[in-house]
């Protein structure tokens, strides 16, 4: 009861604006695929082109191998969970979740039925006649995803159905979500610009910025092997160095900075290759950033502390770079060997060239 | 603190004198429905009684009228909320470019003046019917149908306002909703925006026809020649008027009272509903108790057994004891005026007294003491028939306010002439206070009718 989706070099322009640029997606049945992406990427276009509100402008939109073209919303094999989740102020929670049986006239007793075991699923056992409004906001969202699953879609589709909660419900959805999903087994495709949600509950997650696709990949492989400058100062957190290529050997660059000449892995996607004379940048992440002694690692410079914040089970460190006074962060487990940096200067810092990865200069994501 | 206390007390003077600026002249309408005073007023006040609305009821023209306007009133609201449901549908789907321009035109009836839109009206429908060689009796030519179609025109611009304030707070991601778990078209706007709307649907019925109800000027030429009952009201203030019309009034208002707090206990409900469903919500609660059913909701009960006091409470005391209270009011009245009349001839005879003492120089000096004292007695009735008075000229009766001025004209009614009329005539009166038999005239039934309008106007 899973259908695969495949987006076939998909525009969509409202205007001149372009929500979407020659988009090409391949999401298999059955399993948890994130859209990531800052607010205004045409994440959700995307998402209603889908769901069939929207038609491209270009391209084609195919379901379960069948063009979906001409098809409605309402007959389509998807069932969309809005940001508000929409429920129906009007009716009960049990009239909501089994709204899309009533109009297709399945009788009164049988949809109770129904809505009795879908309660069941979403842990809300009992409480079919209470009103939308008797809910608290986690409680919604279930009811929300059980009227979706009500209606059997083959793909179910999530506009950021997690952004109005707090923190802590956020979380536990999260893991809630994800065993729904085991359990129905039907392909999910999920909306959000938190990267924390994409990362934990993905099978796949595609990045995307400004109506292009950045990179599709797994969770894993889109933080340790960004493809794009944009994907790599998006996700995650990044120190980033401008600089030039001097020369290539083995997939390790040797690139000339502002901060002296720093030795960085190429990127495994030959569309990413650098070659000698290149603008790039240089990605560190501040766990990859640490203390150093002798000449143990590759790249080396001596910076100051700034300002320390502690977590905890973490340090975070915000470091001067004494040549260029650059601005860079450094994050530690707190295991007890090293205490407070606060006000030393000229300490030497440093990263290995396996943990810096160089990429060609281009869009980066809002600071 | 003193200032404080002289901003208050201004405050609360003015929030009185606005109260009875608003309420002041309903409530003196009110009152004058129970008044028996044939003229609408409340002072003098005469006897409380619920006559009038009987004389209401037996209007025809009034009833007509009222019937009229109801059916118009239904007419309206049938036509009009689904033209003002479909414009506001039709300008939040509309495109932004388009949108002022549809609004524009929507909205243009109510700012045409009433009386174009009802000339017009009858004019379109007048070239229609000509087009068709439709007779005079024919539907083109209907007061009724007419005034329907010419009052919808603007009515159905208020309903579509109505329902545009609705529709802006309507959530489309919920007709969305509704598509995507495979609701066609018509099963969402059935199933969610229908629902959505029936507050809105509510107030547009209401509005469109009380509007419809109270509408003259377009109506007083699209109607022809039937009536409304504005119409009937108009014409009867044209040419006079009793407290019938304030009875119709009181009735009205009375209705809208009932409507209004029937309406309030409902909302009242539904506040309470979901403020329990909030505190369930946020976990203070466990579950919403049942409501009730409405007709054993203690405010409807209460409500429902004041009202029914009270009417009849006012029936009671408007039917039983009117005509007693009436012969009364009658009596005092006839006194009064008899006690007037009796002053007047007490002064005239003071008066004539006094000439006569001054012509006859041979009185002597204790019988000019005698008529002093004794000005209130009958004695002093015998100068009046002294040759001299019968000189005096004649006065009206509508000049009794000042009675001092020429009461000697009242001298003539000792005519030989009257003395014919017979005493008889008026059975019910009772025996006159001995000396003013001659005045039995100035009691005659005509003189009491036209005592009404003429002291009115004295007033």
């Amino acid at each position: 009861m899973s259908a695969d989706v495949k987006l076939e070099s998909v525009w969509i322009r409202f205007g001149d604006f372009i929500a979407a640029r020659d988009v090409n997606l391949h999401i298999k049945g059955g399993e948890f695929f994130t859209i990531l992406g800052p607010s205004g990427c045409g994440k959700t276009t995307l998402l209603r082109a889908v769901s069939g509100f929207l038609t491209p402008s270009e391209g084609s939109v195919l379901i379960g191998g069948e063009n979906m073209a001409g098809i409605g919303p309402n007959r389509r094999p998807t069932a969309l969970i809005f940001q508000n989740l929409a429920l129906f102020p009007l009716m009960t929670i049990w009239e909501n979740i089994t709204f899309s049986l009533e109009v297709n006239g399945v009788r009164k007793a049988q949809r109770k039925k129904r809505a009795d075991e879908l309660l069941e699923l979403i842990a809300l056992p009992g409480q079919g006649e209470k009103m939308v409004s008797e809910l608290s906001g986690g409680q919604k969202q279930r009811v929300a995803i059980a009227r979706a699953l009500c209606a059997q879609p083959e793909v179910l589709l999530l506009d950021e159905p997690l952004s109005a909660l707090d923190l802590k419900l956020r979380q536990h959805m999260r893991t809630e979500l994800r065993s729904i999903q085991q359990q129905v087994g039907i392909t999910f495709i999920y909306i959000t610009h938190d990267q924390g949600e994409a990362l934990t509950m993905s099978d796949h997650v595609a990045v995307m910025r400004e109506g292009i696709i950045e990179q599709v990949s797994d969770g894993t492989t889109i933080y340790d092997e960004p493809d794009t400058a944009f994907v790599a100062s998006f996700v995650g957190e990044n120190n980033r160095f401008a600089g030039k290529v001097a020369n290539v050997t083995d997939g390790i660059a040797q690139v000339s900075t502002p901060e002296g000449s720093i030795r960085a892995r190429c990127s495994k996607n030959p569309d990413s290759n650098v070659k000698t004379g290149d603008d790039v940048y240089v990605f560190v992440r501040p766990e990859s950033l640490r203390f150093v002694s002798g000449n143990s690692i590759d790249n080396q410079m001596k910076a100051s502390v700034y300002h320390e914040e502690f977590e905890g089970n973490m340090w975070q460190v915000f470091l001067d770079i004494s040549s260029t006074r650059k601005r860079v962060k450094m994050s530690y487990v707190n295991d007890g060997s090293i205490r407070s940096q606060s006000g030393e200067k000229d300490l030497p810092v440093g990263f290995s060239s396996d943990a810096a990865i160089v990429l060609p200069q281009g869009p980066l994501a809002a600071e | 603190m003193i200032q404080g206390r002289i901003q208050n007390f201004l405050v609360i003077g003015f929030v009185a004198l606005f109260f009875v600026y608003l309420f002041g002249p309903l409530i003196v309408m009110g009152l004058t429905a129970f008044n028996t005073s044939g003229f609408p007023r409340v002072s003098p006040w005469e006897c409380f009684t619920v006559e009038w609305f009987d004389v209401l009821m037996e209007d025809t023209r009034l009833v007509t009228g009222v019937r009229n306007s109801l059916l118009i009133g239904i007419g309206v609201v049938i036509l009009a909320v689904p033209i003002g449901l479909a414009g506001a549908l039709m300008l939040m789907q509309i495109g932004p470019r388009l949108r002022p321009w549809l609004y524009t035109v929507t909205i243009a009836p109510i700012l045409v003046p009433g009386v174009v839109l009802g000339i017009s009206t009858l004019l379109f429908w007048d070239r229609i019917g000509l087009m068709f060689g439709a007779g005079e009796d024919t539907i083109f030519y209907d007061g009724i149908f007419l005034t329907i179609v010419g009052q919808a025109t603007f009515i159905s611009a208020y309903a579509m306002l109505i329902f545009i304030a609705r529709l802006q707070r309507f959530d489309p991601a919920l007709e969305e909703a509704a598509l995507d778990l495979g609701a066609s078209h018509t099963q969402t706007f059935r199933k969610i925006l229908l629902p959505f709307l029936r507050p809105a649907i509510g107030s547009a019925a209401v509005l469109a026809f009380l509007a419809s109800f109270e509408n003259y000027n377009t109506t007083i030429f699209t109607i022809v020649s039937s009536s409304t009952l504005t119409t009937v009201l108009a014409s009867k203030v044209r040419y006079g008027i009793d407290p019938s019309i304030s009875a119709l009034a009181v009735s009205i208002v009375f209705l809208t009272l009932v409507g209004a707090v029937l309406y309030e206990i409902s909302k009242r409900r539904e506040t309470r509903r979901a403020r329990a469903q909030m505190a369930v919500a946020r976990g203070e609660a466990t579950e919403v108790k049942k409501q009730r059913p409405f007709l054993t909701e203690p405010a409807f009960i209460l409500f429902v057994l004041i009202v029914v006091a009270g009417l009849g409470t006012v029936y009671f005391s408007g039917t039983v004891g009117v005509e007693e209270c009436k012969i009364i009011v009658k009596e005092q009245r006839q006194a009064e005026i008899k006690r007037k009349v009796e002053r007047r001839q007490q002064q005239q005879m003071f008066q004539s007294a006094v000439d006569a003492q001054s012509e006859s120089s041979s009185d002597q000096e204790e019988t000019q003491e005698d008529s002093k004292v004794t000005a209130k007695g009958t004695e002093g009735y015998q100068s009046v028939f002294s040759p001299g008075n019968l000189q005096g000229e004649v006065e009206t009766e509508a000049e009794e306010e000042e009675p001092v001025k020429g009461t000697e004209g009242y001298l003539n009614v000792f005519s030989p002439g009257n003395l014919v009329n017979p005493s008889s005539d008026e059975p019910d009166e009772e025996k006159p206070v001995k000396g003013t038999e001659g005045y039995q005239n100035v009691f005659a039934p005509e003189n009491l009718t036209d005592q009404v309008p003429a002291e009115n106007s004295g007033n």
